[in-house]
């Protein structure tokens, strides 16, 4: 199984907080921006993948013990949303790269 | 064991307080971790909907041996009609709840996937209350 640490370097994401949360492993992936979609199908250990940068995606990340979180097309978390990733120890990450692309390349690292 | 929490509508950075205060105190009691996913989604999208519809409202938690029992009892609009609310994707959340991911028709449905009871009863222009059990030995 990979590492959160693994992934965000073999696709140079750019961490914004929660970087205690960094060797927890990852089970799989989640790509939506629908919060009860994830709160309704997203497993343990999951990588959510969105374009939500607001705080409730932390509150989400907890309750649903997922792994961590990567925000697509270089948005930037809230300031509210990077703390709680840092009292949770729910890493988030940046990448510039669309929701599609970023899913396909997870999907293919994973399932190797 | 009885617990009480407020929530305030409107106040989308404290929604989900109660999920997570709930989820430590379920885990100290060493209960099923399969049932406390259960007991949390539901909750936090119960949560979730009285920061998104109403003006206020309680949550009152009672576990015993046996069950989880859950009662949020709400000051708002009320529903007016319960079983159209409860098809997945009808929402009458405001366009602003719908831009941060929320309001997709979802919640309702999640709430009874994840509760062994669910009962809703509302008055419009009054409010809605909201009782979800969740049984222990299965």
């Amino acid at each position: 199984m990979m590492t959160i640490k693994e992934l965000s370097e073999k696709l140079n994401l750019k961490l914004s907080g929660g970087a205690e949360g960094l060797t927890n492993e990852i089970t799989g992936g989640y790509t939506s921006d629908l919060l009860s979609d994830v709160i309704g199908h997203a497993e343990q250990g999951n990588v959510w993948i969105t374009l939500q940068t607001h705080k409730n995606v932390m509150a989400i990340a907890s309750l649903k013990e997922l792994a961590c979180v990567i925000i697509v097309n270089d948005l930037e978390p809230s300031e509210d949303m990077i703390s709680q990733s840092n009292e949770e120890n729910i890493p988030v990450f940046v990448t510039s790269e669309s929701t599609f692309e970023i899913t396909g390349k997870i999907y293919n690292l994973i399932n190797k | 064991m009885e617990f009480e929490f407020i929530v305030e509508g409107g106040n989308f950075i404290k929604a989900g307080t109660a999920s997570s205060q709930l989820k430590k105190i379920l885990k100290q009691l060493n209960v099923d971790p399969k049932v406390v996913k259960r007991v949390v989604v539901a909750l936090y999208e119960a949560e979730v909907n009285i920061v998104a519809h109403a003006y206020s409202g309680v949550v009152q938690i009672t576990i015993s041996t046996e069950s989880i029992n859950i009662r949020l009892v709400d000051e708002g609009p009320g529903i007016p009609d319960i079983n159209l609310a409860m098809q997945t994707g009808y929402s009458t959340a405001s366009s602003e709840v719908r831009e941060m991911g929320f309001g997709a028709g979802m919640g309702l449905p999640n709430m009874k996937n994840n509760s062994d009871v669910l009962n809703i009863t509302s008055e419009v222009g009054k409010g809605t209350i909201v009782e979800m059990s969740f049984f222990l030995n299965q």
